[in-house]
């Protein structure tokens, strides 16, 4: 695994906060837009497809179905 | 009706074989007079193999249809002598702008390298393709085009096909000892054979517009996303010659493509298209040559050979446009089958060299089915989510380089290298760079006995293996026997191609001594480093190799 999981905020609840407020005032559509940029911004950041295709798969793998 | 081309009407020729009892005997019978099946019919002619034409029309193509020849393309019909046509005649366009809402996301340039004879893209319609092509095809003499020739028929034997064929005036039988099925996306002797046609329906359909204006928009390709005059759909501008413009117009689901072929509604959208797109131009006159609605589908046979009949084309493969890779990839088939079905019947290559092309074509097929897919999935979303991620994309691209790679109105179509083949000899060592063996031969500019020339016209020996070697000054190894050579030096040389920008070195990653062996189809079949002198044993293996003479199996595992 080449994926870095181990906790490195310094500030977790600081960086909740600023995602959670890019998103203030936009309805469901352009949220999902901006987490898409965000996601497109910080994977070419990373550069790394490897790194990627794992994060994926954990992000995937921990999706809980919908409640009935 | 087309204001700016006049479709011609070939003739009904009664054949011989009409009200005779015994069918009629021919070596290479074609289904297809279309884009596929008269080039095929050029390249064997070219090798000096006769086939009979089958086509159940009078013309050429309807309408402007494909209008993108690739660079590879057009360095095939430079093999078959009518580059310099597509040159001349059509539009060459390097830049692309995309749009998304109402204004340009970014445009981007193909930037063509310095130093081809041919460039990226030109764009042109079918019909003077097939035009030219059926040209060329009665000057060889060895083509016989039979028009209002319908394949009515199909019964496959151990040593041909049998075909039945209706024409205006009766039907008669023919005996093909190889039948090429280059009748397209309905073909007909696919439908005779009973062979599934598989893949995936796309809920996306699009109105094509062929309109005749005197715009002063620049050789661009335009392509918006949800603008403001078609909103939540797609659009696609093109320049033809004649001052003829493509239009595509992805269309609702939902709506009745019949009542939006009709050409008010059709003149309705070009006309609030053109008051919206770069200035007003809302009043500009236009007529509308032709119409026609088409649904991205993507689909291939299994096989593209099966015994004496081979598919080619749109006839073995579908796919969604917007690539350029319908008509180009059929090229590439006939490219690749021409010149081993002509080495079958001279009896250099066993039957099993054409098991070949199944192998080669076949990840060709695929690859160009998995970008059209992933174009049409850009193009046209089909969910909420892939929607949103389609729109960040666009409303990133913006300002931000790093997310234009990820637009996608169409990967444009690039050859196809022929990876794994079991034709290629692998390198011996070590070659960083250059064309790997499989890969399609790169040109160069050369000079001849002072002249400015192209390498590419000097690999195309009519239908035979040409061993390219580098030298110093013109000095090279002797090829074997039935194999052409070229030589191309650094310094000046008489009887050698002078590199005299070095560009031809450099793209083969060559240096003097070094020998390339490429197939007839101008792909490379192998190469060899200079530093152990190429043995003339090692240049006749490849080429028996790429004749399939070597023991190796051709067929792909099932």
């Amino acid at each position: 695994m080449r994926l870095r999981t181990e906790p490195r905020f310094e500030d977790p609840d600081a960086v909740y906060a600023a995602l959670l407020d890019a998103h203030r005032g936009l309805d469901a559509a352009a949220a999902q837009r901006l987490d898409a940029k965000l996601v497109i911004l910080l994977a070419n950041h990373i550069g790394d497809d490897e790194v990627l295709r794992e994060a994926i798969a954990l992000a995937r793998g921990t999706t809980l179905p919908e409640r009935r | 009706m087309p204001t700016t081309y006049v479709n011609p009407r070939f003739p009904f020729r009664r054949p011989a074989a009409l009200g005779r009892g015994t069918p009629e005997e021919a070596v290479v019978v074609i289904a297809g007079a279309g884009l596929v099946g008269l080039t095929a019919a050029l390249d064997l002619a070219r090798q000096g193999v006769r086939s009979v034409v089958l086509d159940d029309d009078d013309t050429v193509s309807f309408g402007s249809r494909a209008i993108c020849w690739a660079k590879r393309t057009l360095e095939i019909y430079g093999r078959l002598g009518l580059g310099r046509r597509f040159l001349d005649k059509g539009i060459t366009w390097n830049t692309g702008r995309v749009f998304f809402r109402d204004s340009e996301a970014y445009s981007f340039n193909l930037l063509p390298e310095e130093g081809h004879e041919y460039p990226a893209f030109v764009n042109l319609q079918q019909y003077y393709v097939e035009d030219w092509l059926a040209q060329e095809c009665e000057a060889s003499g060895l083509v016989d085009l039979r028009w209002c020739s319908r394949v009515e028929r199909v019964e496959p034997r151990e040593d041909g096909a049998l075909v039945a064929v209706e024409t205006p005036e009766g039907c008669y039988r023919i005996h093909a000892q190889w039948l090429l099925a280059c009748d397209g996306a309905r073909s007909a002797v696919r439908e005779a054979l009973a062979l599934p046609f598989l893949g995936q329906v796309f809920r996306a359909r699009f109105l094509i517009a062929d309109v005749v204006m005197q715009a002063d928009l620049p050789n661009e390709r335009w392509f918006w996303f949800d603008p403001p005059f078609h909103p939540g759909q797609s659009v696609l501008l093109h320049k033809q010659p004649d001052n003829v413009w493509r239009i595509d117009f992805q269309l609702d689901w939902n709506l009745d493509p019949e009542a939006e072929k009709r050409p008010e509604r059709v003149r309705e959208r070009v006309r609030s298209m053109l008051a919206g797109a770069g200035g007003a131009r809302g009043d500009l006159p236009f007529t509308l040559d032709w119409v026609s609605i088409y649904t991205f589908r993507c689909r291939r046979l299994e096989r593209f050979r099966h015994g004496r009949i081979l598919f080619l084309g749109d006839a073995a493969h579908q796919v969604s446009p917007f690539g350029a890779r319908g008509g180009n990839g059929g090229i590439q088939d006939a490219d690749n089958l021409g010149w081993k079905l002509a080495a079958v019947l001279r009896g250099d290559a066993p039957d099993a060299l054409l098991d070949s092309y199944d192998v080669e074509r076949v990840p060709a097929a695929d690859e160009s089915i998995l970008n059209s897919t992933r174009a049409t999935d850009f193009i046209t979303p089909e969910s909420e989510t892939a929607r949103a991620w389609r729109d960040a994309v666009l409303e990133l691209a913006r300002t931000q380089p790093l997310a234009r790679p990820l637009v996608n109105s169409g990967r444009l179509s690039r050859p196809t290298v022929l990876k794994d083949s079991p034709l290629s000899s692998p390198d011996a060592g070590p070659w960083e760079g250059g064309l790997p063996p499989g890969a399609p031969a790169t040109d160069a500019p050369v000079l001849r006995d002072g002249q400015p020339d192209w390498l590419l016209r000097h690999l195309a020996g009519s239908g035979g293996f040409t061993l390219l070697c580098f030298s110093r000054a013109g000095e090279a190894p002797a090829a074997p026997p039935g194999i052409a050579r070229v030589v191309v030096s650094e310094q000046e040389a008489p009887g050698a191609l002078w590199d005299h920008s070095g560009l031809a070195a450099r793209r083969y990653a060559a240096a003097p001594g070094d020998c390339v062996l490429l197939r007839p189809d101008q792909h490379v079949a192998a190469r060899f480093r200079g530093s152990a002198e190429p043995e003339p044993d090692a240049v006749r293996a490849a080429r028996d190799r790429a004749l399939g003479r070597a023991a190796a199996p051709l067929r792909r595992e099932a």
